[in-house]
């Protein structure tokens, strides 16, 4: 059954219904409503409800949670997951599981709660400190988003990895027709590391801490070959008309929204565009968008920032074809018409 | 015919964004006032919070910084020891004081530091929509605590003049309200004497004002003030708490008597 | 309202008046009033002055938006 839910109060459901049971945040615009959400439904479904008293302690009782076995998640904006880098960084070293929702606002510093896209860096090239990578799922839809908040989850307990949903302002905020549909149980590997006493086994530690240097080089390759896996079977993305696309737009989230309507208006005219959304942004489809980008005449990346995920495409494309950027700043989105007019300008000019 | 009251040389005369009735807009006049009777307009440098007055900057005609949630007194340390002849102020509600800024305002309590903290209290987090503040009261309904803050989940509420008064160095901590006339001379009183205080380079000076928010705590304006008088008051008492200045003069009227 | 009767009374500057209705609570003669007939720029009914200030100064004290001005003789202060 349908329901008309907004972006936030949906996702905050679906992580419930993945089995969240313990939540930890704190205010702060644009993603209110999610911490409202679940302070009222933690209880009703037995679950723990703490507002923190700072984005650090929400992602440090994240980290207790998790430790002693549980689905756990934090869920912030921009300026409050700066704070929780530290708290994620420790999760990544600790192979602890882990959610983080970040709803994303304009920046940097306290910028505004306007939607934006400028934290993708932040999210994919690490954030926190050491050679660590979070897995990060961009929804596009509120239906979406509660399908990768739980996706997140299972992602997290299969890989004992911290997951980032990169939502914002925009899709955090709007009401769409929600179906909660039921699930297969994800096969997932037990968990033989988590804290609950020493009681029948030898006691266990969780730390990051490895003082003699070759030691904490195994540790680290050990979670580089984690890594690698996860490039290797978790890379998501969705292509929309690119077969014959002599232009293909590359952006997520929102601004592909919008770059959906573009192409839309652009194809009613006769132009030949098409759109690749990746959905993982890490592990990023490198190779899917080169392979799409080389069959047509150049790409047109739009992003709600200065350009972070442009650099990503640089990387899928090299030098094969050329990569146009077009973005807005400050909590503003690209419309699809202004897509339409870079893509315009494209068309008369290089092509 | 004179004009005994007339409009604070140190704020600007504009509408300001704040809901109406809400108390920010008397405690931005009395430091305004408080500034113009000590003449140190051209030298005062405020911090804002994050918070409703993220936007005092737009009100009171000093130098402002912004500082980043619950870190002001940290960047009013950084101000004061590099400009010591400045008057430096942190204004701070009761999420960026008392929650994510407990560790900055301990500490640079604890180091004395010359400068002054207005700490507005209202026991809810108004710019984020009505959230728990760690100054709610047991009991009391906010987006976060729908069924009201339970001692089991959520704890009590902190008391900071109390909190603050176990440590050495503040110079002078004050706890007043502004739910009355009355009331409001008495802390106009106490924020100028906070000031005089950091102008005559004496250390650190706090006064929480225990306000309002008649938006999200779901009351008008007058019974939002009655709400405070009778249900904050018994939990934050009024008086003052340190005030090493008055003990002072009476050690020294006791040595000459 | 006016400066001939050496009468206190004050001033509303209505652009600024948010329609709180403090003012009207504290003062301890009723002399103000929202007035329903005027809407001001900020869409609210405004506070209004109707007469019979004593000079309290409670309305000023209470006034978030610093719109009231009270306008009463200073007393001739004591000289030593």
């Amino acid at each position: 059954m349908k329901q008309l839910m907004t972006g936030n109060e949906a996702m905050a459901e679906a992580a419930v219904q993945a089995g969240c049971r313990f939540y930890f945040g704190y205010p702060i615009t644009p993603q209110n409503e999610f911490i409202a959400y679940m302070a009222r439904r933690m209880p009703e479904v037995g679950g723990t409800f703490i507002q923190s008293e700072s984005e650090i302690a929400a992602i440090n009782m994240v980290m207790g949670a998790s430790a002693a076995g549980f689905r756990a998640m934090t869920s912030s904006s921009s300026p409050g997951i700066s704070l929780k880098q530290e708290g994620i960084s420790y999760m990544a070293g600790d192979q602890l599981p882990a959610v983080v929702l970040n709803v994303v606002r304009g920046g940097p510093g306290l910028g505004n709660i306007g939607p934006a896209q400028c934290d993708y860096f932040q999210a994919t090239k690490g954030g926190g400190h050491g050679d660590y990578h979070c897995i990060v799922l961009a929804p596009s839809t509120v239906q979406e988003g509660t399908e990768l908040i739980q996706d997140a989850f299972d992602l997290a307990d299969k890989y004992r990895n911290p997951v980032i949903i990169l939502s914002d302002g925009r899709l955090g905020q709007m009401m769409e027709p929600v179906e909660f549909k039921p699930r297969k149980p994800a096969n997932l590997p037990p968990k033989d590391y988590i804290l609950d006493g020493k009681k029948g086994r030898a006691r266990r530690v969780i730390c990051s801490l490895f003082l003699s240097e070759p030691v904490l080089e195994e540790w680290n390759k050990k979670i580089q070959e984690k890594l690698m896996r996860i490039e290797e079977n978790e890379v998501r993305y969705e292509t929309t008309m690119v077969e014959d696309a002599q232009v293909i737009l590359v952006a997520y989230g929102t601004s592909a929204r919008n770059c959906k309507e573009a192409m839309r208006t652009l194809r009613s005219k006769g132009r030949k565009v098409g759109v690749f959304r990746p959905i993982t942004l890490w592990p990023f489809p490198y190779d899917a968008l080169g392979e799409v980008v080389k069959k047509s005449r150049g790409a047109l990346v739009v992003e709600m920032s200065a350009g972070q995920m442009v650099e990503d495409v640089y990387l899928a494309v090299k030098d094969m074809r050329p990569v146009f950027f077009y973005g807005r700043m400050g909590g503003l989105v690209p419309s699809a018409s202004e897509i339409v007019q870079q893509v315009e300008k494209i068309f008369t000019k290089s092509m | 015919m004179q004009t005994t009251k007339s409009h604070p040389k140190s704020l600007f005369p504009v509408s300001t964004h704040y809901c109406g009735g809400c108390g920010h807009g008397i405690a931005h006049r009395m430091i305004a006032e408080t500034l113009d009777e000590l003449g140190v307009q051209d030298r005062t440098i405020a911090v804002a919070p994050v918070g409703c007055a993220v936007l005092l900057y737009n009100y009171l005609d000093v130098d402002c910084i912004e500082a980043a949630h619950g870190r002001a007194p940290a960047t009013a340390t950084g101000l004061k020891r590099s400009r010591p002849d400045c008057i430096v102020f942190t204004y701070q509600g009761d999420g960026d004081l008392a929650a994510i800024g407990t560790a900055e305002i301990i500490h640079a309590a604890n180091r004395g530091e010359n400068f002054t903290t207005i700490f507005v209290n209202n026991a809810i987090y108004g710019m984020t929509g009505g959230q728990m503040a760690p100054t709610t009261l047991v009991n009391q309904k906010t987006e976060t605590t729908p069924s009201g803050r339970s001692v089991k989940n959520e704890g009590y509420p902190i008391r900071v003049c109390e909190m603050l008064n176990t440590l050495e160095a503040p110079y002078y901590i004050e706890r007043v309200s502004i739910n009355t006339p009355g009331k409001i001379r008495k802390a106009k009183k106490a924020i100028l004497k906070a000031f005089t205080y950091q102008k005559e380079g004496r250390g650190f000076t706090f006064v929480e004002v225990v306000s309002t928010c008649p938006t999200n705590w779901g009351l008008t304006p007058p019974d939002a003030m009655k709400w405070s008088a009778e249900n904050m008051e018994p939990v934050f008492t009024l008086g003052v708490f340190r005030d090493k200045g008055a003990e002072k003069e009476q050690n020294e009227a006791g040595e000459t008597k | 309202m006016s400066p001939n009767d050496k009468k206190p009374y004050i001033e509303i500057v209505t652009d600024r008046c948010k329609g709180c209705e403090l003012c009207v609570s504290v003062c301890p003669k009723q002399c103000i009033e929202i007035d329903g007939t005027v809407v001001n720029v900020k869409g609210v009914n405004p506070a209004k002055y109707v007469g019979g200030c004593i000079g309290c100064g409670s309305c000023v004290l209470v006034c978030p938006d610093v719109c009231i001005e009270l306008c009463k003789e200073e007393k001739a202060k004591k000289t030593a």
